[in-house]
């Protein structure tokens, strides 16, 4: 059994799938008036969030109690991290109220590993600075899974600022393991050296979008601009937004979240039956469900076993 | 014009009878078993072993199935004084030096307040008189408080003793500003020792910008930060024929640089450290922090350009930046963490385990090379010389140890090399004529 997730490199194709197959199975509960498993009844969930994060912090919130964890948000903010408490000294105070698992988000690449060496609990990583956010690269999975069926040969472009996005290096990893070919494009000095090392391609135009079964689009940050790393957002919208003009009838449409619409994705794309950008934010609740129940439950709870594989 | 000075060991000269060592000096050429005798501090006799003329009340030490080197000149260390003695201090950081075999060490200035003015450099000395365990130099700044507008005194700096300038941890990025220390150095010599990156390609890199650094989502930090600099500065000393040293060079284009600016008559010299000889970046892969220094690991490309400089003489010296840090500093996420690894006590062994022992160096070259920075500093190189005083490293090169098992001598832990197993031991440093540091199970006895 995994004891934390910290990075998609921890899972091998079985156990992606095996998650997956978990996940498809709480999407039931979640269609249920009374949302709640009694799984993990008197654990304790911690989520310690460095950053700001609405999405992910909820749909962990949502997926621990509807496992029926009790859950405790912790932010910096307001609390002894504020009058210069390190890290470390953080997790191993929290790690005295014995929680179960400490869900993590630090704005720096490595945090969630560091994590998991102060405290016994089970760490997962809710995104660590450039580096990974394992939980959204399998709710992407799982949401392309229900729209497309299994990955192998599919071809996934993943557009926009490759350099500062964990979903990106997360989904990389993830897409290549469950055998679909992986395309990043982006401004040149928004890829960074070494990317293929991954197992992408790295193209920086958009004229063979068509070739894509899937076309990922990620959050064009402003500061981008002020940093020098593109001359202006209009030369950003103009070569590289995802738009109806580019985009095939059937091409899948796939986004993190937030938008930006009229930026890196025109809003009559969001829109679209093609986006599947709802439909991503549901799965994150049964998803994070099955990241919980593998790392804290395994076969000892009563939870309803996948009733049907997902993933041919 | 001044000549550079070491201060510290006021110990009285040692009496001592090293016999039947393997004595090994590429210095002075010696190569074979024998007797060394060392009178007042000073190598009295080199004999046939078992020859040698005892000296009355000298100790003894068997040199048997061991070897007997100059001892080691370490031109780039961290001693943390003034201002972060948490990390080390004078005491612990030449204690760390002699563990390792050095017999002489040269202190880089980013302390706190910036070593950049002669009564600091007076107190300083001061303090070495009194603390150290071996001898020590000291590098002043070459810019006021390493901000590179305005030079420090250099002229007075080297009455005071300044082995030569450095702004080490950041590079004098204005060539202007750098050109004006230059022709200074005229009036004063003293070699100008320079922390090679361009900050505007380094940017906020924590490691070496390629595979390693795109999958773990770190800034990278490109090697031609390092190479840009190295070239610019290279022509520069060429241009006003200024003595120039490139400290710890990591990348493969900055060897192509350094070999170029040589060719064409620059004085110019580079030193390499053992963790850029020995690591890669793959070793970030752990986002474990000792790992994080800067310059950072490179490729293996570069590991390997590395080493070839150092072997074919483009890279005169091998130098530890021991750069140590407190263990809370290092205990954060990497992003987090500063730049350093500690390097005196391991420096030695290290290097014979991954490149000596292997066959890819030859133990006389490390010798050499581990000797060298004394030369490039202006200073005499430690040899084993009858009437040269006693600078000698006594090593069992058979013994093998757990880096860290024993705990450190120096006052931090931040070892990139910890936990790794090692051959060669470092048993015994006499460092200016007088016993620097003997290993705990290493006796001496009466002669």
């Amino acid at each position: 059994m995994m004891r934390h997730l910290l990075s998609i490199d921890d899972l091998d194709r079985d156990a992606i799938e095996r998650i997956l197959a978990r996940a498809a199975s709480f999407a039931e509960v979640s269609g249920r008036e009374i949302k709640k498993l009694p799984t993990l009844r008197g654990r304790r969930v911690l989520n310690l969030f460095y950053e700001n994060s609405t999405r992910t912090r909820s749909s962990f919130e949502i997926a621990a109690k509807t496992l029926s964890a009790d859950v405790t948000n912790f932010s910096p903010s307001g609390s002894s991290v504020a009058k210069g408490e390190s890290l470390k000294d953080t997790v191993q105070t929290l790690s005295a109220y014995d929680p179960a698992a400490i869900v993590v988000r630090h704005p720096h690449a490595g945090a969630a590993v560091m994590v998991s060496r102060w405290t016994p609990a089970a760490v997962i990583n809710a995104g660590d600075g450039k580096h990974e956010h394992p939980t959204q690269a399998l709710l992407d999975v799982y949401t392309l899974h229900r729209r497309l069926g299994a990955l192998d040969g599919k071809r996934i472009w993943i557009v926009g600022d490759i350099e500062h996005s964990r979903v990106a290096r997360s989904d990389i990893l993830a897409f290549t393991r469950m055998g679909a070919h992986v395309t990043v494009c982006g401004p040149p000095t928004l890829i960074p050296p070494g990317i293929e090392a991954l197992g992408a391609t790295v193209r920086y135009t958009l004229d063979d979008l068509r070739e894509a079964d899937v076309v990922y689009a990620l959050r064009m940050q402003k500061e981008r601009m002020t940093d020098a790393y593109i001359p202006s957002l209009r030369e950003y919208v103009a070569r590289y937004q995802i738009n109806g003009r580019r985009l095939g009838p059937r091409q899948v449409v796939m986004h993190p979240g937030p938008v930006n619409r009229g930026v890196e994705i025109a809003g009559e794309v969001v829109d679209s039956p093609q986006a599947v950008i709802t439909a991503q934010v549901e799965a994150g609740v049964v998803v994070r469900m099955a990241v919980l129940y593998e790392l804290l439950a395994g076969a000892r709870s009563g939870a309803p076993e996948p009733s049907a594989p997902v993933l041919a | 014009m001044a000549a550079p000075m070491l201060t510290g060991m006021p110990a009285p000269g040692v009496d001592l009878v090293i016999r039947e060592a393997h004595v090994l000096d590429p210095n002075t050429g010696l190569d074979g078993v024998h007797d060394v005798v060392v009178r007042g501090g000073e190598i009295a006799e080199i004999a046939a072993p078992g020859t040698a003329t005892v000296p009355d009340g000298a100790e003894a030490v068997s040199g048997e199935r061991r070897h007997l080197l100059p001892g080691f000149f370490d031109p780039h260390v961290h001693l943390r004084t003034p201002g972060h003695e948490h990390k080390e201090h004078i005491e612990t950081g030449t204690r760390s030096a002699a563990a390792g075999g050095y017999c002489a060490v040269v202190a880089m200035p980013n302390t706190d307040p910036v070593l950049d003015s002669a009564p600091l450099l007076s107190a300083l000395r001061d303090a070495a008189r009194r603390d150290a365990r071996v001898p020590v130099g000291f590098m002043p700044a070459i810019t006021r408080g390493l901000q590179g507008t305005e030079l420090t005194e250099m002229a007075e700096l080297r009455d005071e003793g300044a082995v030569g300038f450095t702004d080490d941890g950041k590079p004098v990025v204005s060539a202007g500003m750098l050109r004006r220390a230059m022709r200074y150095q005229k009036l004063c010599g003293g070699v100008l020792a320079l922390h090679e990156e361009d900050p505007s390609l380094s940017g906020r890199g924590v490691m070496h910008e390629g595979e390693v650094s795109a999958r773990l989502g770190l800034s990278g930090i490109p090697s031609l930060s390092e190479a840009v600099m190295v070239a610019r500065d290279a022509m520069l000393a060429r241009e006003e024929e200024a003595r120039t040293h490139f400290q710890h060079l990591s990348a493969w284009q900055t060897v192509e640089a350094l070999a170029a600016a040589k060719a064409a008559g620059a004085p110019v010299s580079g030193e390499a450290s053992p963790h850029h000889l020995l690591l890669t970046d793959e070793a970030v892969l752990s986002l474990d922090t000792r790992m994080k220094m800067n310059p950072p690991l490179r490729t293996e490309r570069d590991r390997q350009a590395i080493i070839a400089g150092l072997r074919d003489g483009t890279i005169e010296c091998i130098a530890t930046d021991h750069a140590p840090h407190a263990a809370d500093e290092k205990d954060v996420p990497f992003e987090e963490a500063p730049m350093g690894t500690t390097g005196l006590e391991t420096a030695f062994a290290a290097v014979y385990t991954g490149l000596v022992r292997p066959g890819i160096l030859p133990l006389a070259l490390v010798v050499e090379r581990l000797t060298a920075g004394a030369r490039l500093v202006g200073l005499p190189t430690p040899r084993i010389a009858r009437g040269a005083p006693a600078n000698l490293c006594l090593v069992d090169l058979e013994t093998t140890w757990q880096v860290g098992e024993s705990g450190y001598e120096s006052r931090s832990d931040n070892c990139c090399f910890a936990g790794r197993r090692l051959h060669s031991r470092v048993l015994l440093t006499i460092a200016a004529g007088a016993v620097a540091y003997r290993e705990r199970s290493f006796a001496l006895s009466a002669a």
